[in-house]
């Protein structure tokens, strides 16, 4: 009852032999990287086959990140939105607590697995892209775990806004490379670990943060985050008896949204949102790749971009350095070309106040991406009938965003 | 193909016992209006095929010097019809040099494959090197350009091993690029020996001319690869020039191309 076998005519049996999710996906990268995904490829198969390979992702899950994770009825948020909505009206909010995880998020899950098949590579050095600092703090937590060397590249006016994650991953040993080219935010320091990695490709595992990049990563990425879905659906199941209505999680890449929704995309009778990063507004600066956005190809991957008539890659907005990307994982741009997976644009100022109300309601900081979902949740949640049930992916804590928040709302710390 | 203007060059200088020199610059650099004066000194300095960068906000496989070049040409409002305007002019002033469009896929897919040939086909480019389309997603790209009588010019790098070599090949026409070294463009550069056994090794799986590049940035340094490639191709040192002289660049380009391909021909007198 835990989970579901991928049929062949499954929405989970993507992507195909070549990495493409329809017509997203695929492997554009420099010859000189070439080789080492198609090997990463094959070890990831082998990898996937080999039980041994499961039961230690396991373990570590368990005893490490502290899997599983509960799924929490939030109560009182649900009577508040009860409270203003029409009689009947108000859907059970339930939130995945992947802020629980160690590190804070849910980019651990998909750190350890990718830290395991550079261990099965045989590589001993790893780099990372960072926008929040999440998916640095998780890498540089890995490679302390597994004893290898760590570089992480954040732009610099992420380091300034992240200051605390900084700390984290140099207290963990790893390096901070800040990166100043372009807009500074996180789609350059991908720009810079990809330059790091093709110059040392040789020794050097690179452990990409979001169900993004060239294939293998969207399905190896998705596979590890698909941890959070396996455990939403048997948590549901004992909680309710029954699969939830409506799944929602922020997407920035979509790495934790991936990993939510994938495991129920053959169950047509749940509901999927995603919510992107409107910024200031659509009409503005924004970082929703799908609602502003059209196909195109960047570090890796076919996907919806933010750019130009001429292709240029245009600069991304979010009050969240970790939605702050021009771009959206491959399988995301799929599920909405095809309908499955709605997904919904939040501002900065929506994803604020919900970071406050959920704060105050629940006694849960969120983080800022997380905050996103929980608006989109608050503007749904009050249209569906009282018998309805909603999980938001709580995708991370708020305690890096605390500085951001402050300032945005006027604050001196 | 009506002319193949790239096997007839690659044939001449053959004939003379030297490598082609191929210089590459990023089109727009510093602004579109500089771009054909850099063109034409390109040619007076002596190369013999032209590599026109189309700039990227996000080249990820260059190097500082490149990636700063794409920043300055996208900075002045390079466009990319300025770049196929810059092409026909380059034609119409020289129609047997060969012109090779460098550069990622994005900006040369955004409107549609077919329509980026086209535009190739009319400006009179010979071919097109996409860094970040390997053989695996040629389908985005090869098919058109083929169609359209434009080489798709494959990379092969050191990482690039016997049996991924075919898959390199199959498709790859004009030349074959080496990269010599497993980096971005512009940093170090390959040992000469492992430059040798690369082309030897090439050489034995291909008839295509072997082109090759990467960190070549001195008249030395290129002599020696001329002395068993094809081609030798040479980038960040002359966008350098560009980015340190801008605008009043084309007599320094022309100056330094000059001493590469005297030194290819000082090759040849040497080996002759």
């Amino acid at each position: 009852m835990t989970d579901t076998i991928a049929l062949p005519n499954s929405l989970r049996s993507q992507p195909d032999a070549n990495g493409h999710f329809g017509a997203f996906g695929g492997r554009y990268v420099a010859e000189t990287l070439m080789p080492l995904i198609l090997e990463l490829e094959k070890v990831y198969r082998a990898a996937k086959a080999d039980p041994a390979f499961d039961e230690e992702f396991a373990e570590l899950l368990r005893t490490y990140v502290g899997r599983p994770n509960p799924l929490y009825y939030a109560g009182r948020l649900t009577e508040a939105l009860r409270a203003k909505a029409a009689p009947g009206k108000g859907a059970k909010i339930y939130l995945k607590r992947e802020e629980l995880n160690h590190t804070g998020a849910h980019k651990i899950n998909n750190c350890i697995g990718q830290a395991l098949l550079a261990r099965r590579m045989g590589k001993k050095k790893v780099i990372a892209e960072t926008g929040a600092g999440q998916h640095g703090v998780a890498t540089a937590t890995v490679a302390a775990l597994f004893g290898m060397e760590c570089k992480i590249f954040m732009g610099a006016k992420d380091v300034e806004r992240q200051k605390p994650n900084v700390f984290r991953m140099k207290l963990l040993g790893a390096e901070v490379v800040p990166v100043h080219s372009g807009s500074a935010t996180l789609k350059d320091s991908m720009n810079d670990a990809l330059r790091h990695w093709v110059s040392n490709v040789h020794d050097t595992f690179y452990i990409i943060g979001t169900a993004a990049g060239p294939h293998p990563y969207p399905e190896l990425v998705r596979d590890f985050q698909s941890v959070i879905g396996k455990e939403t659906r048997a948590q549901m199941l004992e909680a309710e008896g029954r699969l939830p209505d409506m799944l929602i999680a922020p997407v920035g890449g979509g790495s934790n949204a991936i990993g939510l929704f994938h495991p129920f995309l053959d169950d047509p009778e749940v509901a999927m949102i995603g919510v992107e990063a409107a910024g200031e507004g659509l009409d503005r600066k924004h970082a929703a790749s799908l609602a502003g956005g059209v196909s195109g190809i960047l570090h890796g991957n076919r996907t919806y971009l933010l750019q130009d008539e001429d292709g240029q890659i245009t600069e991304a907005h979010s009050i969240s350095a970790g939605l702050d990307y021009p771009g959206i994982g491959p399988e995301h741009s799929w599920l909405h070309e095809i309908g499955r997976v709605k997904y919904m644009p939040i501002k900065d100022d929506e994803a604020l106040t919900s970071f406050q109300t959920l704060s105050k309601l629940e006694g849960i900081i969120p983080a800022l991406e997380s905050a996103h979902a929980v608006a989109a949740a608050e503007q749904i949640a009050p249209t569906l009938d009282a018998d309805r049930i909603i999980v938001v992916n709580l995708s991370g804590r708020g305690d890096k965003d605390i500085f951001t928040v402050a300032d945005a709302l006027g604050v001196e710390m | 193909m009506t002319a193949d203007r790239l096997s007839t060059h690659f044939a001449a200088c053959r004939a003379q016992g030297r490598a082609a020199l191929i210089t590459f610059v990023t089109a727009g650099d510093p602004d579109v209006a500089a771009t054909p004066a850099i063109l034409d000194a390109l040619v007076e300095g002596g190369a013999d095929i032209i590599e026109l960068g189309m700039p990227f906000t996000d080249p990820m496989a260059d190097g500082p010097a490149i990636e700063l070049a794409n920043l300055r040409s996208l900075g002045s409002g390079t466009k990319t019809k300025d770049i196929f305007a810059l092409a026909a002019d380059f034609r119409a002033r020289h129609p047997d040099t060969p012109l090779i469009l460098m550069g990622y896929a994005n900006p040369m897919l955004v409107r549609g494959s077919d329509w980026f040939a086209d535009q190739c086909k009319a400006a009179g480019v010979d071919g097109v090197i996409c860094v970040d389309t390997p053989p695996e997603e040629d389908a985005e790209i090869g098919p058109a350009l083929r169609a359209a009588g434009v080489h798709l010019v494959r990379l092969a790098t050191p990482t690039t091993d016997a049996a991924r070599l075919p898959a390199v090949l199959n498709g790859a026409s004009g030349f074959l690029y080496h990269v010599a070294v497993a980096g971005i463009t512009g940093k170090q550069q390959a040992a000469q020996t492992s430059i040798e056994m690369a082309v030897a090794r090439l050489k034995a799986a291909t008839d295509l001319p072997i082109a090759v590049g990467f960190g070549v940035r001195t008249p030395d340094q290129a002599a020696a690869i001329g002395r068993v490639a094809d081609g030798v191709v040479v980038g960040s040192a002359i966008v350098d020039i560009v980015g340190s002289h801008g605008d009043a660049a084309a007599p320094f380009v022309r100056q330094f191309v000059a001493s590469l391909s005297g030194a290819l021909t000082r090759t040849q007198e040497t080996a002759a």
